[in-house]
């Protein structure tokens, strides 16, 4: 099985499905010859052509708009956003065109969006955001946040073959950390939760970049034995995983790279507080960005992320609770 | 000013319509303006939820640039464009029932008034921020072109709609891509309570060329011209040629819904329009040519009495199926639509 980085597995899961399938096309802002802003789609004008990868004028909600459109005509449009920010330009079209054209008429929107998102490197207000949970309020979307680069390529994989508009949030700050064997030709990953670490005493429950703040916070906690639970979903959220491991651990620390108000966590800690209740022995803790815009400079920007330190000292204070 | 004038280049007659297209169109006038009339009367009896909004005398902007349409092109279609369902092939009792929020409504309840579109014939319904159906045009185009395919899709919007960024995006990419598009801009002089001199200060039909392609003014009020201009933005579209902006100039002759009275507007200035009614001008043209418009209006009527007892009869969407259908387990696409005119026939 090869090994490779989170961002080549993005990009094996297009090339795959492009050649499976040639209802799959790619559109967005300097991805053709330039081969994208972080080069996830180098090298495939040369394969694909212009017409499957389609350099697009700089005007999200055409992108979204167009692939809807293509989409209801029985394409399989993989629509990226240079930057996750840069969706709140075609929020409308995904919000009350994508997600709302199923429900109202059985028309189904076969999309993907692929959102690079995320901070960590200085990328300031506008290059750093996660946008994710505005979507959860929409209904009609799905969203997936993959981990590791074998769940990049997976879920991406059935985000494209899934019927539905499919938000596929891409951590910027993983693209070259993270690598990992991914295996070759397609697969699906489904989008349900999965256990990054087994444990017993305490459960982290994080996505995306998140996940890895958490193993490596809790690799060795005095002893402790901590589950790590992976959402990898966030619609649908896996509330069976979720409350599976609350039985199990009894004790629950949600990380959310995103800021706090209303985030993914939010909804994990109101499933865990209406379902999960009696099987709890502490409060639930959150870790999360605050609520105020990505700052630019380091210091400024390691103050709002959650650190590694940060989930240690959330562990800690439960575990003693 | 300029927009409510217009000086169409085209003939008063379309050559390319026999006279059952002729009647055709009339028809489809007719059935739209009976069902809407109908309609309104539902709602002051209370038997149509929310609001209700017509297009008395617009009534040839949808009819005349459907009539252009081919069976396997697609349609996003406005909220004063019935007459676009009904030469699809929407039947009027299922038209009824979407109002009257009932389960047979083309949306089962889902969403209301003319906020619908029947998948089955190759028609988008629109949503509320106008013009988002623009780009879904442009979209669906991009994949006919994608594929080599000589199918067009047709959009419609009104004069406020231009003021928005979807405007631009759309008429941008479609230019840049020379994409198989139609736009129709339906100029019947108000956004809601906003005049076309608070809208714009160019008419928009002038920013076509700077995008590069074509804008046409056409009397709006005459299917056969819309007929005409969109039959000619058609074959533009299907041979490689790119997009056209045709501008249908109109009059909304009732308030922007059932609540409006309008009082925005001056009075002569309905006066004006009603002379220029485009159903009355359709049977002139019919009775000269010796058809009996008197039996098209009371075969509609008869339909039209039919389809409210239909409609009348089904039921009301049960609470409990709510939150069903909100994600597609299968892919669930367009399909090809009814496609009238005589020029398709043997093609």
């Amino acid at each position: 099985m090869p090994t490779m980085t989170y961002l080549q597995a993005i990009s094996d899961a297009m090339r795959e499905e492009m050649r499976a399938d040639e209802r799959v096309f790619l559109m967005g802002e300097d991805i053709g010859v330039f081969g994208g802003a972080f080069k996830v789609t180098d090298g495939f004008i040369d394969e694909f052509g212009a017409k499957r990868v389609m350099d697009t004028p700089l005007a999200e909600s055409a992108i979204v708009g167009c692939a809807i459109g293509a989409a209801v005509e029985g394409l399989r449009p993989i629509a990226e956003m240079q930057f996750s920010d840069f969706v709140s330009c075609g929020f409308d079209q995904l919000v009350n065109v994508a997600g709302k054209t199923y429900y109202r008429m059985g028309l189904s929107v076969n999309i993907t969006v692929r959102l690079p998102s995320g901070g960590g490197f200085s990328g300031g207000p506008y290059h750093s955001q996660n946008p994710e949970a505005w979507f959860m309020h929409a209904p009609g979307l799905k969203i997936v946040a993959p981990s590791t680069a074998e769940d990049a390529k997976g879920l991406l994989i059935s985000a494209v073959r899934d019927p539905n508009p499919v938000l596929f949030m891409e951590h910027k700050h993983l693209y070259r950390r993270i690598k990992g064997d991914v295996p070759e030709g397609t697969y699906e990953t489904p989008f349900t939760a999965r256990i990054a670490r087994e444990g017993t005493d305490l459960t982290v429950i994080a996505y995306g970049a998140m996940v890895h703040t958490a193993l490596e916070a809790t690799a060795d906690l005095d002893g402790a034995s901590v589950e790590v639970l992976d959402l990898r979903s966030l619609v649908p959220l896996d509330e069976e995983a979720i409350l599976r491991s609350v039985r199990k651990t009894s004790k629950v620390v949600i990380i959310d790279e995103a800021n706090q108000t209303c985030a993914a966590g939010a909804q994990v800690a109101a499933i865990i507080a209406e379902k999960g209740w009696e099987d709890l022995d502490g409060p639930v803790l959150r870790v999360a960005t605050p609520d105020v815009p990505i700052p630019f400079s380091p210091p400024l920007e390691q103050a709002v992320l959650p650190q590694v330190d940060d989930v240690r000292e959330a562990c800690r204070e439960l575990l003693e609770y | 000013m300029a927009t409510e004038t217009a000086a169409s280049p085209l003939p008063d007659v379309s050559q390319h319509l026999t006279t059952d297209d002729r009647s055709g169109l009339l028809r489809a006038m007719l059935t739209m303006r009976g069902i809407e009339e109908r309609a309104m009367t539902l709602y002051r009896q209370g038997k149509v939820p929310g609001s209700f909004y017509d297009g008395f005398g617009q009534e040839a902007v949808s009819a005349g640039a459907t009539w252009a349409m081919a069976a396997e092109d697609r349609l996003c279609i406005l909220h004063r464009d019935l007459a676009a369902h009904i030469i699809r092939g929407v039947e009027p009792w299922r038209i009824f029932a979407q109002y009257m929020g009932r389960a047979d409504g083309i949306t089962r309840g889902r969403d209301g008034n003319v906020h619908f579109g029947d998948r089955t014939k190759g028609c988008v319904g629109m949503v509320s921020m106008l013009p988002d159906m623009m780009l879904i045009a442009t979209g669906m185009a991009m994949a006919f072109k994608l594929r080599g395919e000589q199918r067009c899709a047709l959009t419609w919007f009104g004069d406020g709609s231009t003021s928005r960024g979807d405007f631009h995006e759309a008429m941008n990419w479609a230019g840049v891509q020379k994409l198989p598009v139609i736009f129709v801009l339906e100029n019947n002089q108000y956004a809601y309570s906003t005049p076309v001199d608070q809208q714009f200060a160019v008419n928009p039909i002038e920013r076509a060329a700077a995008y590069g392609f074509p804008g046409v003014s056409v009397d709006g009020n005459d299917p056969e011209a819309m007929f005409e201009a969109t039959r000619v933005a058609r074959e533009r579209a299907i041979s490689g040629g790119g997009p056209t902006l045709i501008e249908a100039v109109t009059m909304r002759m009732h308030g922007h819904a059932a609540h409006d009275d309008m009082k925005y507007v001056p009075t002569e200035k309905v006066e004006e329009w009603r002379r220029k009614d485009p159903i009355e001008r359709q049977e002139k043209r019919l009775e000269a040519l010796g058809v009996d418009t008197t039996a098209i209006r009371e075969e509609v009527k008869a339909l039209i009495e039919q389809s409210v007892e239909r409609a009348l009869q089904s039921p009301m969407p049960d609470g409990n199926t709510v939150t069903d259908g909100l994600f597609a387990d299968e892919p669930s696409l367009l399909e090809d639509g009814n496609a009238p005119w005589s020029g398709f026939k043997g093609a």
